[in-house]
């Protein structure tokens, strides 16, 4: 069976600590970069996670509202929506670039949405990739 | 008395926008002339291919090679032009990112030619011909360079000592170039840019700048902008913010919004996603307080979907050196 490799870009405030709090087995497919905050993704650092042979990156973040720095996971989620037109257009389906609010307390939460991603991009398989980018 | 050293300058896939740059510097010309033997280019002068194969290995001084790699002949150019130069500089966007031929690696070469030159109106092609690699013909074979699947950037063919950014490098930074060459100035590390600052366009841009909040996206022929203030703080989409200075932001200086030709600023890879951050962080769509996540989504959606055509916005001359190098549809 195909093993998806996928990043997950996780807020140190919210979703790290949900995933610490994770007390059941879940997928082991979800290589995971904590961030200081959902809003320090840069959509550069997720193009280069598909360029260095991911097949689908996640960004966890705190709940509307809830953002340790007030209005960074507002940023994160516009920055999403726009990030899925642009990965249209490099062919990269937008099932495999999924925004997603987890808290520090919701470990049950982050089992279902890693295991979810992890079928999700299971079922369209591994990322094509193309090798044409200079500047990685 | 000594041989000049030589200057070449080749075209590959581009629209010769580029000689006209060179020649743009004017009067400036005759200092080139001066120093150096023009040797090689086919849009200005007679020499052949023939005359440069002829000459030795690094026998030309500083070759200008504008235009992106499309097909095979691109590509035995940018071989040979690499064997027979001491410096072989990428310039312009094409050579140097993809510039407006590399938006076609967003389809396939079959999709190409079924637009060109079988679905186009203004053809009539009821067999169906298309331009082959090798034709069979009574007099034997027959063969056109290969058309390749996608375009690329002269550094993904070759090794590149330096590259000018801009649709087409300003005269005035092509001649900065040729100037610090002549003067015999020490030139940044190899691989580097020249022609180009280290900041972003609004360095340049004169336009009053304030704290953005974008409610409501236009496209040029919506609105005349006001002349002051900033053409992002007032919906359109300026690529400015993510583009490397050296232009002068000519574009902003007479209304129109930076399309982005200097490529990605100094420190950023990715020109569109650059744009893509930018963007995220200055749209506005209103209190946020007890709104439930469909709404969220939807009042941005709303936002960014007034936006017909990202690759060729954010894209529109970095898509071949981009991170991903664009998709195939």
């Amino acid at each position: 069976m195909f093993e998806p490799r996928i990043v997950g870009f996780l807020c140190n405030w919210c979703s790290y600590a949900g995933a610490d709090k994770a007390a059941r087995a879940y997928p082991p497919n979800v290589n995971v970069v904590r961030v200081m905050c959902s809003g320090r993704v840069d959509p550069q650092f997720i193009l280069k996670a598909y360029k260095a042979g991911a097949d689908g990156v996640l960004v966890l973040a705190c709940h509307p509202g809830d953002c340790h720095y007030k209005e960074g996971n507002y940023k994160a989620l516009a920055r999403h929506r726009i990030l899925l037109r642009v990965l249209a257009g490099h062919g990269i389906e937008s099932a495999r670039c999924r925004f997603d609010y987890v808290s520090a307390s919701e470990g049950d939460r982050f089992i279902e949405i890693i295991t979810e991603m992890t079928d999700t991009v299971r079922a369209l398989g591994p990322y094509a990739g193309n090798t044409m980018g200079k500047r990685s | 008395m000594a041989s000049k050293p030589k200057l070449s300058m080749y075209w590959a896939s581009s629209c010769g926008g580029c000689e006209v740059s060179l020649v743009n510097i004017n009067e400036k010309i005759l200092d080139v002339a001066a120093n150096f033997d023009f040797y090689f280019c086919p849009c200005l002068l007679d020499t052949k291919k023939e005359d440069v194969e002829a000459l030795d290995d690094g026998g030309i001084a500083i070759t200008f090679f504008n235009g992106a790699i499309r097909t095979e002949e691109n590509e035995e150019m940018a071989h040979l032009l690499r064997k027979k130069s001491k410096l072989l500089i990428a310039f312009g966007s094409c050579a140097y990112e993809g510039c407006i031929p590399a938006l076609s690696n967003l389809h396939t070469k079959a999709a190409h030619f079924k637009s060109i030159y079988i679905d186009n109106p203004t053809v009539d092609n009821l067999l169906g011909i298309v331009p082959k690699h090798e034709t069979q013909v009574p007099e034997g074979k027959l063969t056109l360079p290969a058309f390749y699947e996608r375009v690329r950037t002269l550094s993904q063919v070759t090794d590149v000592d330096y590259s000018m950014p801009g649709c087409p490098p300003e005269p005035a930074r092509v001649w900065n170039v040729i100037e610090a060459v002549i003067q015999g100035k020490t030139l940044p590390p190899k691989g580097g840019i020249l022609g180009a600052g280290n900041s972003s366009v609004c360095r340049e841009c004169g336009r009053k700048k304030e704290d953005k909040h974008i409610t409501r996206l236009y496209r040029t022929y919506e609105i005349i902008p006001d002349t002051e203030a900033c053409l992002l703080d007032q919906g359109l989409i300026c690529m400015g913010i993510a583009t490397a200075d050296g232009c002068g932001a000519l574009c902003p200086k007479v209304n129109m919004p930076c399309s982005g030709c200097y490529g990605p600023p100094a420190g950023v890879f990715d020109q569109g996603a650059k744009m893509v951050a930018a963007l995220g962080a200055i749209l506005d769509i209103g209190e946020k307080k007890g709104i439930s996540e469909d709404e969220l989504i939807r009042r941005i959606d709303m936002l960014v979907d007034s936006i017909p055509d990202y690759s060729g916005t954010f894209y529109k001359y970095s898509l071949a050196g981009s991170i991903l190098g664009g998709g195939r549809a």
